[in-house]
């Protein structure tokens, strides 16, 4: 039973270690070694530290926030399916970052846009699902689920509109993409926030499986806890966003893996999804820059790609 | 102590409850009986607090439910629900020991002397090697004794308890009926909604029946739990069966 925390926790540094190792250029062990410790060659000391480890830790930063997003939804829906893209916020960032791209504002201007379009679905999420009669996690899904596939039709507006040179540069903010990304320095603050906050409720929500009338039985004041959780995974996915476009998958699998592992009290599975969906798209990504090189591959794309066989495996798992 | 006076309850437009006054002293072990859709489930949500009455009040030690902290209230009031989420992924020892969140709610520390206590109980509901078996292979059966068993932890000093016995075998429908009837010698207040008025009659001191229409009446089980009362609550006509009908003794 512990040797899957270990194993998850050493994997960070592990993972972290590769991604600054490989990329595009080789680096020979020396090299590396030398540019790590600010020595030697400026070109290798510019790759490592001024390319491969922001990047590196945008990836960690994205794929932590993404896992742990969707570990909080899935206890707080009660469903196992349930992934960041379910909050609609993915699908408002896309909207507002292809509207961006569609009339030419710059870098600033795209995270700009796609911030408001997250926070605009993150808003009429919550309008809808805080009734009269309190908080209602299946309107929480149902109001997901419809501005998801709202904003989808109104994203295939735009593609369809756009003049053939934006396509690609669209197709590839759509699939998940780091390489944009620059500064990873926010999303590894948020990151870190929002796991110290959602540990903090750790207990209370092992307490809440049990559901909404036993979690109040037991002490637990469950309203305020449904927001907390709530606001945490929405702040987490839309940072994840912000820095990596629409990355699916990691959200949905990381959580089931730790729980098939025997990882279920949210004391250990919320901090685990963070490190193992961070290490996980450390690796995605370094895969993404690395296969088809000097092309990059849309990381969103790897991460389908080994995310949808695991999930079918744990479907027919499932009963 | 916990009172309900002047209590209404209604659901779907249907009154359950009209004008109930009842006091649940300790020592005291009450069962509940009525048919489908009489309205045990609304009284025991209200006397838990978990749902507001449409008329009266539930107070516990002449205090309002809703004036007390949730927290201490947990200590106080221990509910078990007829359905719960079975999704559960832990074993049965970490499912029983969630009862102890209202007393240790620490992420960090191990809980040597509830996981010990949670043993405990385990035993006493015939599931003591079942502790590191995952929770969702349980049978039915299993599980609502594992569920009696995370109540006890809870350690309350009112159980509320509604369907205890269902999907349990006669003797294990015994064994919790004594268990219960322990807990209320020890100075509990214990309610049960029952399915079973010959473990009512054989284990609670009082009875509460609900009629249709709001109508209820209360009082010791030997007075409360003959035929003829049966026969008005059930709507049916009721014979001392013979063969095949037994209880534990």
């Amino acid at each position: 039973m512990k040797t899957v925390p270990v194993l998850v926790v050493a994997l960070v540094p592990a993972s972290l270690a590769l991604a600054i190792a490989f990329g595009s250029v080789d680096l020979g062990p020396a090299q590396l070694a030398d540019a790590l410790l600010f020595r030697g060659d400026e070109i290798a000391r510019e790759i490592v530290w001024g390319v491969r480890a922001p990047r590196a830790l945008a990836a960690f930063a994205c794929g932590g926030l993404l896992a742990l997003a969707g570990a909080l939804l899935q206890v707080l829906l009660r469903n196992p399916l349930a992934d960041p893209a379910i909050l609609g916020v993915s699908g408002g960032a896309a909207a507002g970052a292809l509207a961006a791209m569609l009339l030419g504002v710059g870098a600033a201007g795209l995270n700009l846009a796609a911030l408001a379009g997250a926070s605009i679905a993150a808003g009429a999420v919550f309008a809808f699902s805080l009734g009269r009669s309190g908080w209602n996690p299946y309107r929480v899904l149902l109001t997901g689920v419809a501005l998801a596939s709202g904003f989808g039709a109104l994203v295939g507006l735009m593609l369809s509109l756009a003049p053939s040179a934006q396509v690609q540069g669209m197709l590839f903010w759509l699939l998940g993409d780091l390489s944009p990304a620059a500064d990873p320095s926010v999303a590894l603050v948020v990151l870190a926030a929002c796991a110290a906050l959602a540990f903090s409720q750790s207990a209370a929500l092992d307490v809440l499986i049990l559901g909404e009338d036993k979690a109040r039985s037991l002490g637990v004041a469950v309203a305020r806890l449904q927001a907390i959780a709530f606001g945490c995974a929405t702040l987490a996915t839309v940072a994840a966003v912000l820095l990596g476009g629409s990355i699916g998958f990691v959200g949905l699998v990381v959580p089931h893996l730790l729980r098939l592992s025997g990882i279920h009290r949210h004391g250990a599975l919320l901090p685990l999804s963070a490190c193992l969906g961070g290490s996980l798209l450390a690796l995605a990504d370094t895969l993404a820059r690395t296969a088809a090189a000097p092309a990059e591959l849309p990381v969103g794309v790897l991460t389908a790609a080994i995310g949808v066989p695991v999930l079918l495996f744990l479907l027919g798992r499932l009963r | 102590m916990l009172e309900a006076a002047g209590l209404g309850l209604s659901a779907g437009g249907r009154e359950l409850v009209r004008a109930l006054d009842l006091s649940l002293a300790p020592g005291a072990f009450w069962s509940l009986l009525g048919r489908n859709g009489a309205g045990k489930t609304s009284l025991v949500l209200a006397l838990a607090g978990l749902r507001s009455p449409q008329a009266g009040t539930v107070a516990l030690d002449g205090v309002a439910l809703a004036a007390h902290p949730r927290g201490e209230l947990a200590r106080r009031i221990a509910v078990l629900l007829q359905d719960e989420e079975p999704d559960f992924w832990g074993s049965v020892l970490d499912y029983v020991m969630l009862g102890r969140y209202p007393r240790s709610r620490s992420a960090w520390s191990r809980d040597e002397e509830g996981a010990a206590a949670a043993r405990h109980r385990l035993a006493e509901l015939d599931l003591a090697d079942r502790d590191a078996q995952t929770y969702r292979t349980l049978s039915g059966g299993e599980r609502q004794r594992a569920r009696i068993a995370q109540l006890l932890l809870q350690d309350a000093d009112i159980l509320l308890l509604d369907e205890p016995l269902q999907h349990l075998d006669l003797n294990h429908q015994a064994q919790v009926m004594r268990t219960l009837s322990r807990c209320a010698s020890g100075g509990k207040t214990v309610l049960a909604a029952l399915h079973e008025p010959g473990h009512a009659a054989r284990h609670c001191d009082f009875a509460v029946l609900l009629y249709d229409a709001g109508r209820a009446s209360l009082g010791r089980s030997s007075d409360m739990l003959t035929q003829a009362n049966l026969e008005a609550l059930y709507q049916c006509r009721l014979e001392a069966a013979g063969t095949g009908s037994f209880l534990p003794s």
